[in-house]
């Protein structure tokens, strides 16, 4: 198992520009999430880890190796891709098998070999049975075993979940982090999906049109999202944006929503003036008579557990989740309060998300340790 | 728009049962959502009350008239697809108008327009009237799509998956859109889908259905608090509830005949360990940022509640489980009602 370094990566096609400057290392392993919308260029890193994409300049380091301009069959990774094919006329213990086999493994290693692999995957009970009678995760798992057979340095994976129906997938996700935390390896998965990446992942790099905008822990990307871009990526409802044209200055304490005044963390970077953002999680809004800013119900959707409340304000729409046990009536006029410690700003102009003092995560963290 | 009535509809395609003698009833106004896994006959349920297919038993019924024999064309519904279909050479506009032109019902041009300008300013696509439809976004299609079904005014609209091609944040868009559409113009809508989350937030009632069989039909609030049975209870709500056999956990005042304990997500919590009795071991922790779901082994059984993301927990860690509010089923997996105190 690995450690990846990956230093000033380019890639352009022609005039585009599909990765700029990326840097970054990940540690051996350590499951890392590639998250973005598509065509924010993280299956064009991935492919470019893997060898089968060249870059520009830049270069990639396995195990402080620079494999950079080496043949993807060189550098002992193994790749996972989202449309698996296995082999039709073979059955899963020659299929997982296969790349043993083609590097001239001797048959009993073999066998050996692809019952460990089958015993992680807990699918040994298969082993003899033809991939086509095999259900969908199956499938999936027996192409895992596939890439996992060689023992290789790292795992490479581009949307392996993404031809799975919803329940499925989450399902696999769980799965693959508990093969993750049996074997260790050092793996790097793209996605588009935020659930999946915050699910598995150790850490996750966001990545938007070329740029990777954040890497952190699960927890950092939500609680402190580097960019506005973050902020609406990860979270779902994703974050609530009020645009606040007034300006800030560096010892402001509150930010003026129209004729609202709201209190702000205090700045710990120096600023003069400039619009802000204003960014609320819906989890951190409450319903309160006495607040002043206010808004009417838009509509309540009920998810069991809570429901996601839509409140009309003057600043755009605003969802709040709350419990399911509130009584919520469409057309209401509600008064909304934030919580103060959990809110983020953002400069309307950069997008990027101005720091103030003592992150909310790390106080409470240490405050509940006591 | 009308009430809608289903009386024991039965439905077999050779050996496969796919509706059993089903009956439901869609009042005026009503949002009503067929929830289950694929294969479970909502799509049938919806082919049966527009007439691709004749029920093998039972009648179907529009505002009171006996349509069960009635073919397609004449029963006054609209019908959205799952894959919408635009016409790809004709614009926005004229995809809108294009079931008000069909020559079976002769509606005045002026008509057309004003009927094409509404439904185009509801669904928020009044500056895409003069695009080309293939020159818009999923999102935008989709809602062409279901504005063409809306420019008519029939006894129901009915829905199949209309949402499932589209990416998240914009299925949840779309929700509460349809919810807000649907509330203005009063409509009468069967929608059928896989999808929890949108049966529990458009519906005004649910209707769990399961191999053909109607198994439950309430408000999202009824289905999701007061399951008919383990089944029900399981299709509902994210993370699912939890299950655990009555004998691995003694519990005060349990109605007679229970089998099995409910537990939901939100009524299971913990606290660091204190030697107590009801303890189990934190097996892993998922993160989704604004919760965390913490698995836990309690007696090889595998639970999960949600947690504070910012609570110190981790995995191997022991904690004490605390039950509120559970679910009790009996053998036959039927729920029973708590017992009064």
């Amino acid at each position: 198992m690995a450690q990846i370094r990956v230093e000033k990566l380019h890639k352009a096609f022609d005039q585009f520009t599909a990765v700029h400057d990326s840097t970054f290392t990940i540690e051996n392993g350590t499951f890392f999430a590639l998250l973005g919308p598509s065509g924010c260029g993280k299956t064009t890193t991935l492919r470019m880890i893997a060898g089968l994409e060249l870059p520009t300049s830049g270069s990639i380091l396995l195990d402080g190796e620079d494999v950079t301009f080496r043949r993807a069959a060189a550098r002992d990774v193994a790749f996972v891709f989202q449309m698996f094919a296995l082999y039709p006329h073979m059955n899963v213990a020659q299929n997982i098998g296969f790349p043993l086999k083609c590097q001239g493994m001797g048959g009993s290693d073999i066998r050996e070999r692809v019952l460990e692999t089958a015993r992680l995957l807990r699918i040994e009970h298969l082993l003899t049975s033809k991939t086509s009678k095999l259900s969908g995760g199956d499938r999936q798992r027996v192409a895992l075993g596939r890439a996992m057979v060689r023992r290789p340095k790292a795992f490479l994976m581009d949307e392996p979940l993404g031809a799975l129906d919803a329940e499925f997938r989450h399902l696999m996700c769980g799965e693959l982090r508990e093969l993750h935390d049996r074997i260790s390896a050092t793996t790097i998965y793209v996605t588009h999906d935020q659930h999946e990446a915050m699910s598995m992942a150790d850490r996750i790099a966001v990545m938007n049109a070329g740029r990777i905008e954040q890497i952190g822990s699960p927890q950092e990307t939500y609680d402190r999202p580097a960019s506005m871009f973050v902020a609406d990526f990860i979270g779902s409802p994703p974050m609530n944006f009020l645009h606040c044209d007034a300006g800030l200055d560096s010892d402001a304490h509150a930010v003026k929503l129209k004729d609202v005044s709201i209190p702000v963390p205090e700045i710990s970077e120096r600023r003069q003036g400039g619009a802000v953002v204003l960014g609320v999680r819906p989890e951190h809004i409450r319903f309160s008579d006495a607040a002043a800013l206010r808004g009417r119900v838009f509509g309540a959707e009920y998810l069991g557990t809570t429901q996601i409340v839509t409140v009309v304000t003057e600043q755009g729409p605003i969802k709040a989740r709350l419990a399911s046990s509130l009584p919520v009536q469409v057309g209401e006029t509600v008064g909304l309060t934030f919580r103060f410690s959990s809110l983020s700003l953002f400069d309307a102009q950069t997008g990027m998300a101005i720091q103030t003092a003592s992150p909310p995560s790390v106080n409470e963290e240490s405050a509940a340790h006591g | 728009m009308a009430n809608v009535s289903l009386r024991h509809i039965s439905k077999r395609f050779g050996h496969v049962n796919a509706v059993r003698d089903l009956s439901l009833i869609i009042s005026d106004g009503e949002f009503v959502v067929l929830l289950g896994p694929s294969g479970a006959g909502k799509t049938t349920t919806l082919r049966l009350v527009t007439g691709l297919e004749r029920p093998d038993a039972g009648m179907v019924f529009i505002d009171g008239r006996d349509v069960t024999r009635d073919p397609p064309g004449t029963r006054d519904i609209a019908f959205v697809f799952q894959q919408y279909s635009l016409y790809p050479h004709l614009t926005v506009y004229d995809n809108l108008a294009f079931p008000l032109r069909s020559p079976a019902r002769r509606v005045p041009e002026a008509l057309i327009r004003k009927r094409v300008e509404q439904t185009a300013e509801l669904l928020h696509i009044t500056s895409k009237l003069a695009n080309r439809a293939t020159r818009l976004s999923g999102g935008e299609m989709q809602r062409v799509a279901i504005g063409r079904a809306l420019v008519r005014d029939p006894a129901i609209y009915l829905m199949d998956e209309p949402l499932s091609s589209l990416d998240a944040k914009l299925r949840a868009e779309l929700r509460l859109e349809l919810k807000r559409i649907q509330l203005e113009l009063g409509s009468t809508i069967l929608y059928v889908t896989h999808d929890q989350v949108e049966a529990m937030t458009m519906a005004s009632r649910i209707g769990v259905i399961r191999d053909g069989e109607l198994l439950q039909v309430g408000t999202p609030r009824e289905i999701y608090e007061t399951p008919a049975d383990r089944y029900v209870a399981s299709r509902l709500g994210r993370p699912a509830i939890n299950f655990l056999p009555v004998d691995l956990l003694p519990h005060a005042a349990m109605p007679p005949g229970t089998e099995t304990l409910g537990i939901r997500t939100e009524h299971l919590q913990i606290a660091k360990a204190s030697g107590g009795q009801f303890a189990g071991r934190i097996h892993r922790i998922e993160h989704l940022g604004d919760q965390n779901h913490v698995h836990l082994e309690y007696r090889d059984h595998m639970l999960v509640t949600l947690a504070d993301p910012h609570q110190p927990f981790e995995a191997g860690q022991e904690v004490e489980l605390r039950l509120d509010r559970p679910l009790y089923f009996d053998a036959t997996g039927r729920r029973i009602a708590p017992t009064l105190h």
